[in-house]
């Protein structure tokens, strides 16, 4: 279970995974800038293979707890972009019925437990999962992602903690992209190398290229048997960087413009598409063949959610609170 | 038949509710080897063992997060906050999941937590265990905030709590804890909708929750020596305010004093107080007045800590003033 089928139809799955999810974040880009989609945008390009990789390694009974920069722990988690988009434009169609929004994903299908804006706050609902999970003999792990920020919270440390204690099926996934907004990791914490935090808590942890989808896929997998194999929760830190601005637009006076081409050259998607082209495991006619699949893909989706409907007002309120619990 | 306390009948409650389905479980600080910080967890360990009885560390955000998680994935967790003040690190999974998560994933989740939560003054432990911050959460949409104050609500609420797929707090007032009562062997059900009339009167009506229930009966009682039939309505549910209860008999007394040991500014009883401005203006005799605790930080000094809780004397001088507004103190 642990291994990477490094065969020729995976590699170019975990491709076509990262530029869907490129790809469909630069459509994202248009509508926001043709006012389709409102509020906040985070995007997710630069670190399109850490949620790639982590996410071939869970199966379908698994849980995930997503960030508010989760188009593409959404898309990668198999949650389908129609009503994706769909969310994003407000629509009723959309996977919230327009509630949620950007940052608000959930997907009950996927057990996918939403875009978290509070940062940090979904690591307790994680834990929570897990617990709720193993005391109803579910053999599902909760994968928890969440920013190198979040572990300037103290909800951080009190669910590292408590995960560890309950031994839960956990697996902690640090997208670790050097700045919350713009405050860079080296300002805000005393200890920058993160896998220590999880020293503190007797929790096995392990450092990644998250620009590398076959080595995130690789460590998410050895961390996830480990769990299985009864060694409790595991933190796993996926290095990584976001190449554009936090949300739509910041000036980025925290960073200069030479790390960010620094990081470019280091870009999951190029240097994924170079070696396999290098080793001879893809053309350039097949490449062109997933952006355009990707890209077609995208087109019915925005049209899927541009032939949406608008949520009467008179729904304004419903699930506020609920009159069932949903099953 | 025998008296029950009011800590006993929670702790049948939970015990029933442990027993009923196995899905329920308990997370708190000190419920379990140690018998509950109240005492009201005490034995359950021993019974329901360790997996159901989840002595945690002091990580309310975590825990009480963790019961969130819990109940999406189909367990009723029972978390348990020592304090009211303590409660406030667990805000943020409170208010910003707990009540949010089943709206803003357009209903296909459902939080059914219950979260029970110690509260009010009384207890001379000062400005950080004191405080009466129910009034807060009743501000929160997407929860419902239950305040038991008689025996038979706090024996009997927390399955009602339950049943309910929300969110539900549930506040135990700590001068509560010991008082009892002889429960109606024909009872055993209440709701979690209605507030409740405990006394029926003619001249005003006294509203209270929890604490200010026993200070508005015994203040009735005070009315009722000077010739003063007061009514008083047990508020119960503080979220959402069941109105028309208190518009009823407001209707009938018209006259109406409510008691709020939380502070007066932004308060629960400024908000039932403009529900009956909103409401029934016309029907009203006299201004609407409210007892309510003061506003400092509790002190410790017993006749200090006396001074800043509402009693049943002012109370009673309230509803006396409204009544008989040539004799009555202002």
């Amino acid at each position: 279970m642990s291994k990477v089928h490094l065969d020729h139809a995976h590699l170019h799955h975990l491709l076509r995974q990262m530029i869907r999810i490129r790809h469909f974040e630069a459509k994202c880009v248009e509508l926001y800038q043709a006012q389709k989609i409102l509020g906040f945008l985070h995007l997710y390009d630069g670190e399109e293979a850490v949620s790639v990789g982590v996410m071939e390694a869970l199966g379908p009974e698994d849980a995930v707890v997503a960030t508010y920069r989760e188009h593409g722990q959404a898309i990668a988690r198999g949650i389908g972009m129609d009503r994706l988009m769909a969310e994003m434009l407000g629509k009723r169609e959309g996977c919230c019925r327009g509630r949620g929004g950007s940052m608000h994903i959930f997907d009950r299908a996927a057990r996918f437990y939403g875009g978290n804006a509070i940062v940090g706050g979904g690591l307790p609902l994680a834990v929570g999962i897990a617990l709720g999970d193993k005391m109803q003999g579910r053999p599902a792990i909760t994968a928890c992602f969440f920013g190198e920020g979040a572990v300037d919270e103290g909800e951080f440390h009190e669910s590292m903690n408590l995960a560890s204690l309950w031994r839960l099926p956990v697996l902690f996934v640090c997208e670790n992209n050097l700045y919350s907004m713009g405050m860079a990791l080296e300002r805000a914490e005393a200890e920058t190398e993160l896998v220590r935090k999880a020293a503190g808590y007797r929790m096995a942890a392990a450092a990644v290229d998250g620009m590398d989808a076959v080595a995130v896929e690789v460590a998410a997998r050895a961390a996830l048997e480990r769990i299985h194999g009864g060694e409790g929760p595991q933190f796993l830190e996926c290095r990584t960087y976001r190449f554009r601005a936090h949300s739509m637009y910041d000036a980025q006076l925290y960073r200069t413009k030479d790390e960010v081409e620094a990081w470019r050259k280091k870009g999951p998607i190029g240097r994924f598409h170079e070696w396999l082209r290098e080793s001879g495991l893809i053309h350039d006619e097949e490449v062109r063949a997933i952006e355009a699949e990707a890209d077609a893909e995208i087109e019915a989706a925005v049209g899927f959610a541009e032939a949406g409907s608008l949520e009467p007002v008179s729904e304004l309120e419903r699930f506020v609170t609920m009159e069932r619990v949903p099953s | 038949m025998t008296a029950l306390a009011y800590r006993e009948a929670c702790r049948q409650g939970l015990r029933e509710a442990l027993l009923r389905d196995p899905k329920v479980f308990l997370m708190g600080e000190d419920i379990g080897r140690y018998g509950g910080c109240y005492a009201v967890t005490k034995g359950l360990i021993e019974e329901f063992g360790e997996e159901r009885i989840r002595d945690t560390p002091l990580s309310e955000s975590a825990y009480v997060g963790a019961g969130i998680g819990a109940a999406l994935v189909g367990m009723r967790p029972i978390v348990e906050i020592m304090t009211v003040n303590f409660s406030l690190l667990a805000l943020d999974q409170i208010v910003n999941n707990a009540a949010t998560i089943p709206y803003m994933s357009g209903g296909q989740f459902a939080v059914p937590l219950v979260i029970r939560i110690a509260t009010g003054g009384g207890r001379r432990v000062a400005a950080q265990h004191s405080h009466s911050l129910e009034g807060w959460y009743a501000h929160i949409p997407g929860l419902r905030v239950v305040a038991p104050a008689v025996v038979e609500d706090a024996r009997f609420m927390l399955a009602a709590a339950l049943a309910d797929p929300n969110p539900v707090l549930i506040f135990e007032h700590v001068m509560l804890y010991n008082i009892e009562a002889e429960l109606d062997p024909a009872v055993s059900e209440v709701d979690i909708a209605h507030a409740k009339l405990r006394r029926e009167g003619r001249d005003v009506t006294l509203i209270g929750c929890g604490n200010g229930l026993v200070k508005a009966l015994a203040a009735a009682e005070i009315l009722a020596s000077q010739g003063i039939s007061a009514e008083v309505v047990d508020l119960r549910v503080l979220r959402p305010l069941d109105t028309a209860t208190i518009l009823k008999s407001v209707a009938k007394t018209r006259r109406a004093v409510i008691v709020d040991e939380g502070w007066r500014s932004g308060s629960l009883s400024a908000e039932i107080g403009m529900r009956i401005a909103e409401e029934a203006f016309f029907d009203l005799d006299a201004p609407l007045r409210r007892v309510c605790g003061a506003e400092v930080p509790m002190p410790y000094a017993p006749h200090l800590e006396d001074a800043a809780l509402p009693q049943p004397a002012a109370i009673a001088a309230a509803a006396r003033g409204l009544v008989q507004p040539a004799k009555g103190a202002q």
